[in-house]
């Protein structure tokens, strides 16, 4: 397993980054937060001129036959634009379920882009609480219940829910989805009721597992935001006077800097470890660093844009809003370092002896 | 040449030779081209690339290894430096008895005059016939009192701005003139010392690299001291962290909540940072070195700082292993008891380039920020004020 990115992940950079500056950048993406977030038409080309959608599905459903390495390069970029299009929600979480149940029709549906589809699971659970959030019940062949927060329902056609320890589908038009006003406006979450929504059995779900999957990706993802908070603010700083200097030459600026560039670097070398590797420890590792990293680079961002920094006009809050909403997804990173106590043998005090 | 090329190698360097005898051994080793394969073929080396050496470690894992503790400073910084700039003569003196351990190097930067602002440095060469006469003094010169040469870097030419007017030499430890003084450091013992040269006559082939050209041949130096600190492989667990887990497993009762907290975080940190030195040296070996590597040092220092402090206080141990006065037979940042290990990783973020230092380096040559206003850069070296 190698930690670099190879030729191929790298053209695939290109080319997912270059249609975004194209068609969706940040300036973009603000000026639609408060309308309609979601920019399905570049959703539309990315998942199926890019193939971005198929990615993690095996090339005899229709799929691209890719690794998880390859989604972690999309996330990343993705990241970098605080895109708002349904990838993680819909080709990482809701897919990496689907491929356990081996539902082909499905599959095929999803690689070519054709169907979106959302896993009904609360964005604030855990492999470690994978059912915070969710209530749902089968009676009879029909679903029932409510899951809060979850992420990228309202652009899906198909509603996959986990019930136990098997997935159903339910059709979007049977379930009501109520969005929210969100502290991330480029990832809005919906409240999902279903009250006696004809289900179709797809097959066995490790919601664990799902959910340790997207953790170890949204890694990645988080890279990307703080990638664009330490670029964009390194810009600023070189750009910038006060006191006939640019204040990217006062070292009470670039010790800060230094500092989260050494931050960052770090969340490079976990994003990519997790992205070969999804085994408890990697992902654990990753979302404990990164999730902070991409916390903090949006906070140094703003602090060192000074009062820019604070506007609505300025997209920086967006990223900040992106990085603390990705904090609590999928655990927060005290959730994970308590997980890494038993998964790296490091228990803790027994009774709290002093 | 591949790696079956150099097993194939190995197995007939084995063959011919006996692990017994560890010196003949080494230096069969060095002979054979096997003490590091990307140096030129007659150096110790087979000319191809660095990604080999790692064959040739695991294969030779069980046979007689080398004393880094001891010859840090000669392997990591005297041999690249001596590669890069030296003359064949002084390569084919140098570089054999330097890697098999028969000559220890140390390092003649520092004064006390000169500390961050290395450039700033007074020691002076005055050229005399075939000769230099080196007058001054140098500090924190670790592993000094057992060295057969140093690197050292002088003034040569004080009427031009300081970057200029420096030049680089191969020090004669065993000269007259050269007095070593142990320096007694806060663990208790005096592992570096301050060395006092006085009318120290080095001949003109000590001379590494043209005169006046000493900041750039000390760069290459420092540039190969940053990744030597904090650049050497880890095993998850391993490295500061190592001591602390230990105690932690085999004392329960000392565990309190904080402190597993404060153990948690400070894990995943030294995990991430074991993981970008294992991503920066694929990078190095794929021949795509990046910026990385001016990083490890700063979290390097950081971790050991912290991971020996929470030691010292889960073990609530009021004792110091030893205070006496003594000289340290090598650098050592993980040995002896909690206190040692706290106060010497106190000199991580001191000793080759201050924090501060390899944060201002980070800021200006990876990341592309302004220095800051200079008021010493054209100005003759003897007008500066000090």
């Amino acid at each position: 397993m190698t930690l670099l990115y190879s030729e191929v992940e790298e053209e695939l950079r290109a080319a997912v980054r270059g249609l975004l500056a194209d068609r969706c950048p940040p300036a973009a993406v603000l000026k639609r937060v408060e309308s309609d977030p979601y920019d399905l038409d570049l959703w539309k080309t990315l998942a199926g001129e890019i193939g971005v959608a198929g990615l993690l599905i095996p090339e005899q459903y229709g799929g691209a036959g890719a690794s998880a390495r390859e989604a972690a390069v999309v996330l990343e970029e993705l990241g970098r634009g605080v895109t708002p299009v349904p990838f993680f929600t819909s080709a990482v979480l809701a897919t990496h379920a689907l491929l356990a149940t081996g539902s082909a029709d499905l599959l095929g549906e999803l690689a070519e882009g054709r169907t979106t589809a959302a896993l009904v699971v609360s964005f604030a659970a855990s492999p470690y609480r994978p059912w915070r959030g969710s209530s749902v019940n089968l009676d009879g062949g029909t679903l029932s219940g409510t899951v809060s927060a979850v992420a990228g329902a309202e652009v899906a056609d198909v509603l996959l829910v986990p019930v136990g320890g098997e997935l159903y589908a339910v059709e979007a038009a049977d379930a009501a989805v109520e969005v929210i006003p969100s502290l991330d406006l480029t990832r809005p979450v919906a409240t999902v009721r279903i009250v006696g929504a004809p289900a179709r059995l797809l097959g066995p779900c490790d919601l664990a597992e799902v959910l340790r999957f997207g953790a170890g990706l949204l890694a990645s993802e988080q890279l990307g935001v703080a990638e664009w908070c330490l670029d964009t603010t390194l810009a600023y700083v070189k750009e910038r006077h006060q006191f006939a200097r640019p204040i990217g030459s006062f070292q009470a600026i670039k010790h800060r800097l230094a500092d989260l560039w050494l931050d960052v670097v770090r969340a490079r070398a976990a994003a990519r470890a997790a992205a070969g590797d999804d085994s408890a420890v990697t992902v654990a590792v990753a979302q404990a660093w990164n999730a902070g990293v991409a916390v903090h680079a949006a906070e140094e961002a703003l602090q060192l844009h000074g009062g820019i920094g604070m506007t609505w006009e300025h997209p920086l809050h967006l990223y900040l809003k992106r990085a603390k909403a990705c904090e609590t997804a999928l655990g927060t990173p005290g959730d994970h370092r308590e997980a890494l106590a038993s998964l790296a043998d490091v228990p803790g005090p027994e009774g709290g002896q002093q | 040449m591949n790696e079956a090329d150099i097993k194939h190698r190995i197995d007939a360097f084995r063959g011919a030779n006996d692990p017994e005898n560890r010196l003949e051994f080494l230096r069969a080793r060095f002979d054979a081209g096997l003490a590091w394969v990307w140096f030129p073929e007659g150096l110790g080396g087979l000319g191809v690339s660095r990604e080999l050496q790692q064959v040739v470690e695991r294969e030779l894992a069980d046979t007689p290894q080398l004393n880094t503790g001891v010859q840090g400073i000669g392997l990591g910084m005297a041999a690249p430096t001596i590669l890069a700039f030296g003359t064949d003569e002084q390569r084919r003196r140098f570089l054999r008895p330097l890697w098999t351990g028969e000559e220890i190097w140390c390092q003649l930067f520092s004064e006390p005059g000169a500390g961050s602002d290395l450039a700033t440095l007074a020691t002076k060469a005055v050229r005399d016939g075939d000769e230099w006469v080196v007058d001054g003094q140098k500090v924190w010169t670790s592993g000094a009192h057992h060295s057969r040469w140093a690197i050292l870097v002088t003034r040569t030419d004080p009427d031009v701005p300081k970057h200029r007017g420096m030049t680089y030499f191969i020090c004669d430890m065993h000269a007259p003139g050269v007095e070593v003084r142990p320096l007694r450091q806060i663990t208790g013992e005096a592992e570096f010392n301050e060395v006092f040269l006085t009318g120290v006559r080095l001949s003109d082939d000590l001379r590494l690299g043209e005169v006046g050209d000493g900041w750039r041949v000390a760069q290459t130096t420092l540039m190969n001291e940053r990744v030597a600190i904090g650049g050497a492989p880890v095993r998850r667990g391993g490295g500061m962290i190592g001591p602390v887990l230990d105690t932690w497993h085999e004392h329960p009762e000392l565990r309190t909540h904080d402190l597993h907290q404060r153990l948690l975080s400070l894990w995943v940190e030294s995990e991430v940072t074991r993981l970008s030195g294992v991503r920066l040296r694929e990078q190095l070996v794929a021949g795509q070195p990046g910026p990385e590597g001016s990083g490890m040092k700063l979290s390097f220092a950081k971790l050991n700082q912290a991971l020996s402090g929470l030691d010292v206080e889960l073990k609530r141990d009021l004792g110091y292993d030893d205070w006496t006065f003594r000289r340290s037979e090598d650098v050592d940042f993980y040995g002896r008891g909690a206190g040692y290990r706290y106060l010497r990783a106190k000199g991580n973020s001191i000793e080759g380039g201050t924090s501060e230092i390899l944060r201002n380096i980070i800021s200006e040559r990876v990341l592309g920020l302004p220095s800051e206003p200079r008021v010493d850069k054209d100005v003759p070296w003897k007008d500066l004020p000090r």
